[in-house]
Formats: structure tokens, C-alpha cells, sequence
């Protein structure tokens, strides 16, 4: 096998578990000609921002950056779908010579008289900035005329990295929260942030919730409204997935509005579990709520454990590679992987901070390659030196996975199942279950080779 | 005959027809052998470019990035783009380096070519034992023209950089600069030009890059495409020959170039989509290669012809939207003016104002009159006017970004071009020549027998 080079300037930030001290370098601007997989700021505004389904979602500069994100994402509405359009001022060589003002302006006004939202807001791409463009000062304007929030979202794609992007929408949206009212709002309340209701899976924890007697707010943003953001304030308790796209807003809602918040992960038994039980536990006062917790938890479990031990049966022992955008999601799904008999392999994250890859380094047997921000070849590389039977992660992974006759688990916004939940602890074993036992693989190159190698080792 | 142009007034875009113009460029540098795509700009580029593109030819797709920072854009993207050049180098050992530029390096004023003459001379400078790869520029800023500029500038920009006049062996090369087709469209062209006893120098090739086999060990860059040598030899090809009616009216393509500097002749003609543009791409080669079109191909067309009237029922008077890139529509309402097929309306994201014309000129008379033809629209305003026009359409042409609009005006998509995000045979439709027309024909038949029958109380098993 032709050996995959590691680039010098990238070593730092790949850690192999058990063979030194642990140290791994990450947070970076990724290295130019590296081939990252990772986005820009303009995505992570617009990742977490996207499922507001009842604003205007306008992408201020040339297409591309529209056209690439139109309907891009499984997010789910249960109303309105004007989040699915792709909006753009589509700026013309002229706009980037003389300003695209004008035509922001036009566009706003066109487009909230046409599609009546409750906020528009207007994400700035790479150029917006430059050509001098003084988008507050329109947005501030056609907010005046329209009656509605117009939010300027400072989503330059250079100005950092994705997660200065979850920053940037966390700011545009933190000036709807507490512009509504919080009549009716109980005591025993919560919203949920992180949550992008991917495949319906908000609707399934938000089902739980209300289960356990806790009023449910808002979620942040999935299956978004405008008015549930901006009544928010009224929670007790933010509960916060997701590594980081949303800990900015639970910071801000913290310090305005003395709101605790709690971090939770919705992927995989234990986590899940665990999600329920630390909200019940922040509302001990009334006990009720534990007792009904409980026997939710025994419930949901009890009633997907014969079908994962059936399917644990064929995945028994076999190996996980996992990339994912947030660390956060790659803990959980160690977890679950264990509930399936799956060691993992390789885990990796584009977003993880130094405390994040210090837990995936304490949770991983000895042996596990560890990686910030990587890239195909060095997934490539290590997927096949770690003999992985499935790799989780995006869209660019896929191929990846394919071409090596590596089974594949879609584990991105893109997807349409809800792996969320303990249901969707289910769909994930038969998701990682009809990839990994599909007969495809007895006639995929490079598996045969592997199978030679590891008999020539045996022998 | 009316014709639309979004320009004036200004109104937002609304679900774009159109990609921007350094996607067409990386696509180009896919289909160059041992040959890596660079954007110089925001990481995004790369990232959702290679996303975009993997959903339809679900291929790994490496394209690089220079990776702009604010430091970047404050000071200027030089020292990123040597950095990623050298990183390239390291991890890929490419033979080619496509750069094309994005909207951000081409607002702060970045000089690609200067940076490239600097980056040549250091390096010649430091490593003399080492092989600089072919660096190939193009300006692809997304504010100017659709993907479909940045396809043919960067085909353009690999044949100014690089072709001369190096000695050929073997048969006689000709180039063909086939435009945005599929990977199954690339195959058969070259299979084709073969048959006639030429070598084709496809530009650009990516038909096995980006529709090849699993694979045994890593492919660092996956094999086939272009070889940098045919490249080079272009500049002593027998002929030339230029594929899409809108391009053919260019002034300034890989073709014009490698007839005013290098005397070699050029042919000039639409998509080869059904029977007279195939036949012509046909007859361009029997002229070039003095030899007379295989039987396998006149028995092709001879199949074709038959199915042809075998069908004619089913399409005659059947009334259809197409819409896409320019040379694609173009292309297509050609071919459904042969088959007695009415397209009522076509559309394009791009078009530079000679869309209308050109369909016009292909298209028979009885329906010339009646068609609206529009070009620089989005959906949005294509969904209007299909509403606008309720009852008249029976079927929709385009790649898969039209499928939410099929979907709620109750009409089937036939899905041809790029994207198609929603099915799995992307790379393989076959659009061009007889066997493409046999297949387009074939899709369509069916899909509007199916209707018919679905629609049927009685639930006919003849049709």
C-alpha cells in the first residue's frame, strides 16, 4: 500500500491513544491546501439559525452560498417551510463595484411583502464587508417599515471558523428573546437548545418532556418560531446539546436573564436517559417528576432492547470509525456503539475543543487514532490501518467509506431519519446494521485484500 | 415568442437555476489526470462545492482550499495560496494544480498570476530535483456568470496555459471540448472518436475520476482523466471540435484559441442531443478522420429512428418545460422539436442574453411562436409562469432541483444534467449521441406511459 503522508504542520493535531502523554493541538484555522472538511463561519450561522421555519432566511452576496444551502438539511417544520427556499441578493459584478445596498434593501422588501415572515434575517458573505456594505443600517431600516425584526447575521465566511459562525446566530437571534411575553409560562419549564429536529427528533424529546410535566418554551432552533424564541426568557432551565452551537445563547440568556442551563446529548441509551433525569433532578421540588422520569426511561428502553440485542448479535466485536462536526455527538455515540458490541477505531471532530478530546481520549480503548479538523487522506489513512467496519459521519465522509468497501452510517444534518431518542437509538442500530451486514462488501476490493492480510498475519 | 430577462427591475433570487462559477471550474480540473482543484478563498468554497458535488457523483472529491483568514483578507491571499500550493504538493504529488479564484480573492484584488510567477521562481530557486507541477489559473469571481463560465474558463485556461505543439505518437489526436455532461456522456464520445481511429484528448475527462470502480488500495487522486501530455500535444490536434450552441458564439474558448495560435481547425456544434446534432458531430468526424461512420453507429441510429416511430404516439402534441443549463436546454427543446414534443417553456439560470436566440433557431416553426423562453430566472419565477400557464405542461425536464416545483404542480420530472441529488444514476444518465437520444426518448416514453396508465380506471396492461 502506497503510504499516505501526514503533512508536518498537521501531526499536532492527531493523537494516537496509549502511545505518549496526551497532548493535542486543536481550535485552529484549518491549513490552507489541507483539504479540510470542515465549512466557513457563514455555514455555522447558517446550521443553526436554518430551521427557524416561520423567518426569512436571506444570504446577502453572490449565489453560490445560496444555491449550495437550498434545502440542504432535514430539518422539520410542523407549519411553515420557508425555511426550505434559498433567498438571495445574487450581487452582480456592478453590486461588488458600487455596494449592494440597493439591492438588499429591494430584496427585503420584496420578499417579507411576498412571503409575510415574523423576522427576516440577513447573513453576510465573505465580500459584504469588504465592498462596505452597511447591512445594520438597511436591516435597521426595513425593520422600521416592516413591523418586523430584521437581523443582520455577521457571517463573513473568513471571519474564523465555523464556530465563530454558531457565535454570529447566536447574537442575530439573542435580540429576539425577550421581546415577547411570558404569560402562561410555568414554573416548571424548559427550552431546549441545540436541537435541530432533524428527521422529527426535537418532536420526540419534546414528547418526553412534556411527559415528565415540564412546558417546553422553545427549541432552539428546531422546528423554530420567532415568538417562541422571543418569549423564551421565561424558561427556568435551558438544557443545551450539541458541543458548542448554542452554549454562546445559554451564556447569554445566563448573564441577562439569570437562566441556568444544563448540557445534554439526545444520541444513544444512556445519554438520553441522562437528559431526562438531570431536568428532573433540576426540578426535584416536585417529585412527581422523577417518578414519571423513571418510568418513562424503563418504558422507552424495555421496548427497543429485544430488537438491539437481536441486531448486536451481527455487530458484535466489529469496528467504528467515527468524524463528526461536534465532539459532543462522538461521546454519545461511543456509547451507543458499545450498547451495539462496536469498538471505535478512530474518532475525530472538526469543531472539538482541548477538554473535549481529553474525555474522547479517557472514554477510547488504547490503540484509538484521535484527530482535530482532518482530511480525507488522513481518514483514509487511518480507517484503513484500523481495519474499520463502518465510519459515521457527513456526506464528504461517505465516499470515503464506499470506496474502501467500509460500511457507512449517515450521521449529519442532511440525514432523514431521527437517530435521537431511544427510538432513534433503534434506528441507528438498523442503520449500522443494514450497512455493515449488506452482502455488498464479500465483493469490494479492498476487503478481500484486508481479509488476505489479516490470514497471511494469522499464519 | 417572448423572452424574460431578470435583470430589470431587480428582484431577489429566489431558489437559484445556476451554481457559481468556481464549481464549474473545480469539475473541469476533476477530469485532469493526477490533477487537484485549489479555491482560492474561504474554506466554505471548498467545503460546500465538494458536498454539492459528492451528493451527485458520490465520489470522493478532494478539492483544496487557500483557506482565507481576516489576516488574509486585510493583507492579501499570497501567502495562503503558497502555503496550500506546498501543502498540495506534499500530500497529493498532483501533476496539476488547478487554481480558480472565488468572489472574495477576486474583491480584495488579489494577482494570481503574479503570485504563480513567484511561486515558479522560488521554486526553481530551491528544489531543482523535483518536478513543479503545471500551475493552471483561472478568474472564476462567482459574481460574474453562472457555473457554467467557470466550466469553459477553466477549460479555456488549461489550453492557453499549456498547450503547444509537442510531437504526437500513435493516431492522429483531436480535441473535444464536449462542455458539462455526464461522466456516461464522456465514456461514449470517447468511445466514438476511438471507433472513427482517432485519439480523443477529451477536455475536460471526468469519467473515471468521478465514476470509477471501488477501489483496492487508496487513491490519493483517483485514476483517469486528461494527461497533462495530451494537453501539452493540443496545439497539434488534427482538429478541434466545440460542443453547446452558446459557447459556439463565444469569441474566446479553448477552441478559438488552438485555431488562431496554432492553426487547428475548429468545429463547432451544438450538444450532440438527438438525431441532427448527433448526426452532425457524426458527419465532423467522418470529415476529420476521412473515414466512413462505423456500422455500429449507423445501426444505432437506425434502432433509434425505429423506436422513434414505434412511440410517436405517445409524444406528439405532449407539452414540456426544460430548464437548466443553456446548452443543455438548448440541446434538449432540439431534440423534443424532433420527436413532436412542444416545449412551452424553457429555462435557464445563465444565458448572457443569447439563450432566446439560439433556442429560437433550433426550434421548428409551429411552436417557435408560442414558447416562452427565459433566461437569468430562478424557480421561483419559473414555478409562476409554469402556474401561469396551468393545464399547458405535461412533463418537466431539468436536473433535480426542479423536483419540489414537479412535485406540487402534479407534473414528472425527467431528470437529465446536474444536480441530480435525488437518485442514484447521476453519473451514468447518457444524454449525447444516438444511444443518449435512445435513452431520452426511452425515459420519456415511459414516463408518460406510466401516467396514462396510472391515471386509466380500466388499468390497461397494452399500451
Amino acid at each position: 500500500m502506497s503510504a499516505i503522508p501526514i503533512l508536518e504542520a498537521r501531526k499536532a493535531q492527531i493523537h494516537q491513544k496509549g502511545a505518549e502523554p496526551f497532548d493535542i493541538t486543536c481550535g485552529k484555522h484549518s491549513l490552507a491546501g489541507s483539504v479540510s472538511q470542515r465549512a466557513c463561519v457563514f455555514c455555522g450561522s447558517r446550521v443553526v439559525l436554518y430551521p427557524i421555519a416561520d423567518a426569512l432566511h436571506l444570504i446577502h452576496g453572490p449565489i453560490g452560498c445560496a444555491a449550495y444551502t437550498w434545502d440542504i438539511r432535514g430539518a422539520l417544520s410542523s407549519g411553515p417551510q420557508l425555511h426550505r427556499l434559498s433567498f438571495s441578493t445574487d450581487l452582480r459584478e456592478k453590486d461588488v463595484i458600487f455596494g449592494g445596498e440597493k439591492k438588499l434593501a429591494a430584496a427585503l422588501d420584496e420578499l417579507i411583502d411576498a412571503y409575510r415572515p415574523k423576522a427576516a434575517f440577513v447573513y453576510s458573505t465573505c465580500i459584504v464587508g469588504i465592498i462596505g456594505d452597511d447591512v445594520a443600517a438597511v436591516c435597521r431600516k426595513l425593520a422600521q417599515d416592516k413591523g418586523i425584526p430584521v437581523l443582520p447575521v455577521h457571517s463573513e465566511g473568513f471571519k474564523g471558523t465555523k464556530k465563530d459562525g454558531y457565535k454570529a446566530a447566536c447574537d442575530a437571534l439573542f435580540r429576539l428573546v425577550g421581546t415577547g411575553s411570558t404569560e402562561g409560562i410555568s414554573p416548571l419549564s424548559i427550552n431546549i437548545l441545540g436541537e435541530f429536529n432533524i428527521g422529527g427528533e426535537a418532536w420526540m424529546i419534546r414528547k418526553y418532556y412534556e411527559e415528565m410535566g415540564i412546558q417546553v418554551v422553545s427549541i432552539m432552533t428546531g422546528d423554530g418560531r420567532v415568538d417562541d424564541v422571543a418569549r423564551s426568557h421565561g424558561a427556568s432551565l435551558n438544557v443545551v446539546q450539541c458541543s458548542g452551537a448554542l452554549t454562546f445563547m445559554a451564556d447569554m440568556m445566563k448573564e441577562t436573564y439569570g437562566i441556568p442551563y444544563i448540557r445534554a446529548s439526545y444520541f444513544g441509551i444512556d445519554d438520553m436517559a441522562k437528559a431526562l433525569y438531570d431536568v428532573a433532578a433540576h426540578f426535584s421540588t416536585q417529585p412527581t417528576v422523577m417518578e414519571t422520569t423513571r418510568r418513562i426511561v424503563r418504558r422507552e428502553v424495555s421496548a427497543i432492547m429485544p430488537e438491539l440485542y437481536r441486531l448486536k448479535g451481527d455487530l458484535s466485536g466489529k469496528r467504528a470509525a467515527i468524524y463528526v462536526g461536534g465532539a459532543f455527538k462522538a461521546f454519545s455515540l461511543i456509547k451507543a456503539l458499545r450498547y451495539l458490541g462496536m469498538a471505535v477505531v478512530l474518532v475525530g471532530s472538526q469543531t472539538g475543543s482541548k477538554a473535549d478530546y481529553a474525555t474522547l481520549q479517557e472514554m477510547c480503548n488504547a490503540g484509538t487514532v484521535i484527530l482535530d479538523d482532518a482530511n480525507p487522506l488522513e481518514l483514509s489513512k487511518y480507517i484503513i490501518e484500523k481495519r474499520a467496519d463502518l465510519f459515521i459521519g457527513g456526506v464528504k465522509e461517505r465516499p470515503i467509506a464506499f470506496k474502501m468497501g467500509i460500511g457507512f452510517c449517515d450521521h449529519n444534518h442532511e440525514r432523514k431519519i431521527p437517530l435521537a431518542g431511544f427510538e432513534g437509538m433503534l434506528h441507528f442500530a438498523r442503520e449500522v446494521h443494514a450497512s455493515v451486514t449488506s452482502p455488498v462488501w464479500q465483493f469490494a476490493p479492498a476487503r478481500k485484500l484486508a481479509g488476505h492480510r489479516e490470514e497471511e498475519f494469522r499464519a | 415568442m417572448r423572452s424574460v430577462k431578470q435583470t430589470a427591475p431587480y428582484t431577489a433570487t429566489q431558489n437559484a437555476c445556476n451554481l457559481c462559477a468556481p464549481l464549474g471550474a473545480a469539475l473541469v480540473f476533476k477530469g485532469i489526470a493526477n490533477a487537484l482543484p485549489l479555491l482560492h478563498g474561504s474554506q466554505g468554497c471548498s467545503t460546500y462545492i465538494r458536498r454539492y458535488m459528492i451528493s451527485h457523483f458520490k465520489e470522493p472529491l478532494d478539492i483544496a482550499c487557500s483557506n482565507f483568514g481576516e489576516d488574509t483578507a486585510i493583507f492579501g491571499g499570497g501567502a495562503n495560496l503558497k502555503l496550500a500550493l506546498d501543502n498540495i504538493r506534499r500530500q497529493y504529488h498532483p501533476e496539476l494544480i488547478g487554481i480558480a479564484t472565488t468572489c472574495l480573492s477576486e474583491t480584495i484584488g488579489d494577482d494570481v498570476p503574479m503570485f504563480i510567477q513567484a511561486y515558479k521562481a522560488a521554486f526553481q530557486n530551491a528544489c531543482r530535483d523535483e518536478q513543479l507541477p503545471a500551475l493552471v489559473h483561472v478568474a472564476t469571481p462567482s459574481y460574474q456568470g453562472t457555473h457554467m463560465e467557470g466550466f469553459h474558463g477553466a477549460v479555456r485556461a488549461l489550453i492557453q496555459t499549456l498547450a503547444g505543439r509537442e510531437a504526437a505518437e500513435g493516431p492522429p489526436a483531436m480535441n473535444l471540448f464536449p462542455g458539462m455532461v455526464s461522466p456516461a456522456d464522456l465514456r461514449h464520445l470517447k468511445e466514438i472518436v476511438i471507433d472513427f481511429g482517432l485519439e480523443a484528448t477529451v477536455v475536460p475527462d471526468y469519467s473515471d475520476t468521478l465514476n470509477g470502480p471501488l477501489w483496492t488500495e487508496y487513491q490519493r487522486i483517483p485514476e483517469g482523466g486528461t494527461p497533462v501530455n495530451a494537453l501539452r500535444r493540443a496545439g497539434a490536434g488534427v482538429a478541434s471540435l466545440e460542443c453547446g450552441l452558446l459557447l459556439a458564439a463565444e469569441k474566446e474558448t479553448a477552441g478559438t484559441w488552438l485555431a488562431t495560435q496554432f492553426d487547428v481547425p475548429l468545429h463547432r456544434q451544438g450538444l450532440p442531443i438527438g438525431i441532427s446534432q448527433s448526426d452532425r458531430l457524426f458527419d465532423t468526424l467522418a470529415a476529420v478522420s476521412g473515414k466512413a461512420i462505423p456500422q455500429k453507429y449507423t445501426d444505432q441510429r437506425g434502432r433509434l429512428l425505429d423506436a422513434l416511430v414505434d412511440g410517436h404516439k405517445h409524444l406528439s402534441g405532449v407539452r414540456v418545460a426544460i430548464f437548466g443549463e443553456e446548452d443543455l436546454v438548448a440541446g434538449l427543446a432540439a431534440f423534443c422539436g424532433e420527436l413532436g414534443i412542444f416545449p412551452v417553456l424553457c429555462a435557464t439560470g445563465g444565458g448572457r442574453g443569447r439563450f432566446a436566440d439560439t433556442v429560437r433557431k433550433v426550434m421548428p416553426d409551429y411552436c417557435r411562436d408560442q414558447m416562452q423562453i427565459l433566461e437569468d430566472v430562478d424557480f421561483v419565477t419559473i414555478e409562476k409562469k409554469l402556474a401561469e400557464m396551468d393545464g399547458e405542461v405535461d412533463l418537466l425536464i431539468g436536473h433535480s432541483k426542479g423536483y419540489t416545483m414537479s412535485r406540487r404542480l402534479g407534473k414528472p420530472l425527467i431528470r437529465v444534467g446536474f444536480p441530480v441529488h435525488d437518485r442514484v444514476d447521476g453519473s451514468r444518465l447518457l444524454h449525447l449521441g444516438y444511444r443518449g437520444a435512445q435513452q431520452l426518448f426511452d425515459r420519456i416514453a415511459n414516463t408518460l406511459i406510466q401516467v396514462k396508465q396510472e391515471r386509466n380506471e380500466i388499468g390497461y396492461t397494452y399500451f
